[in-house]
């Protein structure tokens, strides 16, 4: 289930101010202090988008114990990989076994439950409660994920909710990137840090992003970062100067890696680079309202222990949510 | 985590090399390790089996039996059906009998039509065409003003009478921009589509009433080299939603070993025409299937290598240096020409990438520092000279004066020096005992990474007699490289 940000007649300006006072007189109530703090509600998001593609693809195989093989098949086609497909199904095979699981619906249960679990963690939400205002969100990705799109969604969440929202526009190098940025930031009601003079380096755009958010006290800061390819050392060192830019004046609550759901087995090598020099704290996954899957994220969750934060379902404003693991595995097994 | 595919084959074919012929169990073997590399290059597991069914079916033929060294055969024959399936030969664009040519771009969002039709633009600008480009893109906010940059960039006209961001037909736009090319007489028309998805039946007809409107010559489908097994879905796709004649593959810059290639290919039996390899609006060329297969494969663009280095390195010049080297008159200037040379091969990084099982050799090639050539380079060009033609003149106020001059230490002076007479010995020896390396390489060609450079960086040794080198020490200055384990060019 996805979640969002119940009506925005709740007034959660007052409720910021409030909650501001409170840390300026109180230092211990810091850790209480939580943004966005409204009351959230399930969004229902297209079906069509998680579960038709996915279940599709399982009905092709007979699922019982002797065609168990074929489910890695199934798993590779999702872009899980070789190994952790071969994992699962071993996974699967072993607990069939404990238990005795034998039909279609007991296995496919099995398997419901044991991604559930694998993708099944605490820490999905945002980290945007420690009180210290603006909260940093820093987005990076290869070209051409939907970084810009995902900050204009998130941004509109967040000012929907009350939240006052800076965007930096620190990808200088795409033509016409801040432009596209600057859209977004009239769609969403936030205020936009522009480059002063056409390929400024980026860094500085953050650097001053970060001071305008303090000085017109901005509830968050999202910085919007030009697409990379993670081989690429020198931009890649460049993103690790726009990071320690920032934190020159501000914590980063969070680093946002937008994965496009498309991406076969290098996202893998995606992740891994961009937490070297970013220190990534969660997944944006993009893109998934078309056929793709994006099974790679089961294998950077297990090999570099990176949550998915959110996912993002089609070019809308609203078309994005947060990830929900039994529902992504229910998605993908289809119904037992 | 298993290495690459030529060291997994490495180990599978130790044990068949005292075997004369390949038994049936061996080739399977072999097809196993074959087939998960073809996997985990993103190759879809559907092409991947039909793949692998029928290499098998050659493989068990006379073909390879016969043959001298049957588990290469082996590899051979995938190499061989690799590129089949790839397009066996080059296929040039189509351009209409009677201007102007259409050329349709479509793909998925964020594969990179816009930047491409760029690309297509200046490279059809430089052959002598006219082209301009059609914003048809309407969807994606200022994509419509991306394309004017890019036209700018190119210098290309752009056709935009929509401003676009949801506003506008892009249908109508379509046919008006080819009423305007053949009023204007622009040669060729690229036109530029919103992204969409295969399964989004509204945008995939809007696509084909694009294409119904301005009957193109060539509909490219643009692909994202890093696409996982959903390749084949989206090649159908689009293949039956649009029709398309050819393929582009974009970002093939990046380390994806970009399996979709295959995928599409086989899927849809087009031919891929281009690769967008760059941020650059140059960084476009036509595609190489044999280097494709080797790449999916992973196992090096040897090819590619070899040829730029013939490119640039001319061989004469390398045979006057054999000789110069050979009669003991290689001078710094020499040094500098020949490490000149190696600078218009390209990146250092980039060429060693392009060597089979490079991508082990990342954490060592992060460790090349393309300043350091800088670095000589600025304090060779600081000698006068006579200088540069005998080193042994270079006393303590030369020295000085040399790192004044390029803004380096008299300890990079004397570092340099000091490799580079024993680069010049190295060579002297080697010119004499030939060259084993790879024809038209220059001699001397650094070694893969500096392993064990970065260890020995601020490494303390013993006193130096410099009274310039010392006082570095005392001051806990980074010392330069030390001499052992570099190459000739202080890599």
């Amino acid at each position: 289930m996805f979640w969002r940000k119940k009506d925005k007649s709740v007034q959660e300006p007052a409720v910021i101010e409030e909650v501001l006072e409170e840390v300026i007189q109180d230092e211990v109530a810091v850790q209480e202090v939580e943004i966005p703090q409204v009351e959230l509600e399930p969004v229902v998001l297209p079906k069509r988008s998680l579960t038709k593609g996915i279940r599709s693809v399982f009905s092709r195989i007979k699922f019982d114990l002797e065609n168990l093989d074929e489910l890695e098949d199934v798993l590779i086609q999702a872009d899980f990989g070789v190994d952790a497909a071969e994992a699962i199904v071993q996974e699967v095979k072993n607990r069939a076994k404990k238990s005795g699981a034998k039909t279609e619906g007991e296995l496919k249960l099995i398997l419901t439950d044991l991604l559930t679990e694998k993708f099944g963690r605490d820490d999905r939400s945002l980290k945007l409660d420690n009180g210290v205002q603006p909260y940093v969100i820093l987005v990076v990705g290869v070209n051409g994920a939907g970084k810009t799109t995902t900050i204009g969604k998130l941004a509109n969440w967040l000012t929907q909710g009350g939240a006052k929202v800076t965007l930096g526009a620190a990808d200088t190098f795409r033509a016409a990137a801040v432009d596209q940025l600057a859209t977004w930031a009239t769609r969403s009601n936030s205020e936009l840090v522009k480059p002063s003079i056409e390929g400024q380096d980026p860094a500085s755009v953050a650097f001053e992003s970060a001071e305008r958010a303090i000085a017109n006290q901005s509830d968050v800061l999202i910085i919007d970062t030009a697409g990379r390819l993670q081989n690429k050392q020198g931009l890649m060192d460049e993103l690790g100067k726009i990071r320690r830019v920032i934190e020159k004046n501000l914590a980063i609550s969070e680093v946002l890696l937008v994965l496009d759901a498309t991406t076969g087995q290098n996202a893998l090598a995606q992740a891994k680079a961009f937490t070297e020099v970013a220190n990534v704290t969660g997944i944006v996954l993009t893109k998934l309202d078309g056929t793709a899957k994006g099974g790679i994220v089961y294998a950077i969750q297990e090999q570099l222990n990176i949550p998915v934060k959110l996912v993002g379902i089609g070019e809308g404003i609203d078309d994005f949510g947060f990830f929900d693991a039994s529902e992504f595995a229910q998605g993908l097994v289809g119904e037992s | 985590m298993f290495g690459n595919l030529s060291d997994r084959l490495v180990e599978t074919f130790k044990n068949l090399r005292s075997k004369g012929k390949l038994s049936a169990a061996d080739i399977d073997a072999t097809l196993r390790e074959i087939r998960r590399a073809l996997l985990e290059a993103d190759v879809a597991l559907e092409v991947v089996k039909s793949f692998i069914a029928s290499v098998r079916e050659r493989a068990l033929g006379d073909e390879v039996s016969k043959a001298l060294n049957p588990a290469q055969q082996v590899v051979q024959i995938v190499q061989e059906e690799l590129v089949t399936i790839l397009g066996g030969e080059q296929r040039r664009l189509n351009f209409a009998k009677n201007p102007p040519t259409v050329i349709m771009l479509a793909g998925l969002q964020g594969s990179g039509k816009t930047t491409l039709a760029g690309k297509l633009a200046k490279w059809l600008k430089d052959q002598g065409q006219t082209p301009i480009l059609v914003a048809c893109d309407l969807q994606r906010p200022n994509a419509v003003n991306q394309l004017q940059v890019i036209g700018e960039r190119v210098g290309v006209p752009v056709f935009a009478p929509e401003e676009g961001n949801g506003k506008g037909n892009p249908v109508s736009v379509a046919k008006d921009a080819i009423k305007h090319a053949k009023q204007k007489q622009f040669s060729v028309v690229i036109v530029d589509t919103a992204g969409r998805l295969g399964i989004d039946e509204e945008l995939m007809k809007q696509a084909n009433d694009i294409r119904k409107a301005t009957d193109p010559d060539e509909v490219l489908f643009v692909i994202d080299s890093m696409i996982g097994q959903d390749a084949v879905n989206v090649a159908k796709a689009f293949e039956d939603g649009v029709g398309i004649t050819g393929v582009v593959l974009t970002k093939l810059d990046g380390d994806a070993r970009g399996g979709a290639a295959l995928s599409v290919a086989q899927v849809t039996g087009k031919p891929i025409i281009f690769a967008s390899t760059g941020e650059g609006m140059e960084a476009f060329e036509p595609f190489y299937p044999d280097r494709m297969a080797s790449r999916i494969l992973d196992m090096g663009d040897i090819l590619t290598l070899i040829e730029q280095a013939q490119k640039s390195f001319d061989e004469e010049q390398a045979r006057e240096i054999a000789d110069k080297m050979a009669k003991d008159s290689f001078t710094l200037e020499d040094f500098l020409e020949q490490m000149q040379q190696l600078r218009k091969m390209g990146s250092i990084k980039n060429m060693l990438a392009m060597m089979p099982g490079a991508n082990k050799l990342k954490s060592q090639l992060e460790n090349i520092d393309e300043k350091e050539i800088d670095h000589t380079e600025a304090i060779i060009r600081s000698m006068t000279p006579k200088e540069r033609k005998d080193p042994k003149i270079l006393n303590g106020s030369r020295r000085l004066r040399i790192a004044k001059g390029s803004g380096m230490t008299v300890t990079d002076v004397n570092g340099l020096v000091n490799r580079f007479e024993q680069a010049a010995k190295m060579m002297k020896t080697m010119s004499r005992g030939g060259n084993p390396g790879i024809p038209g390489m220059p001699a001397g060609m650094p070694p893969m990474g500096r392993p064990q450079a970065k260890k020995d960086k601020g490494k303390k040794g013993s006193k130096s007699g410099n009274p310039a080198k010392r006082a570095a020490e005392a001051a806990g200055i980074e010392l330069p490289k030390n001499d052992k384990g570099g190459s000739a060019f202080g890599l």
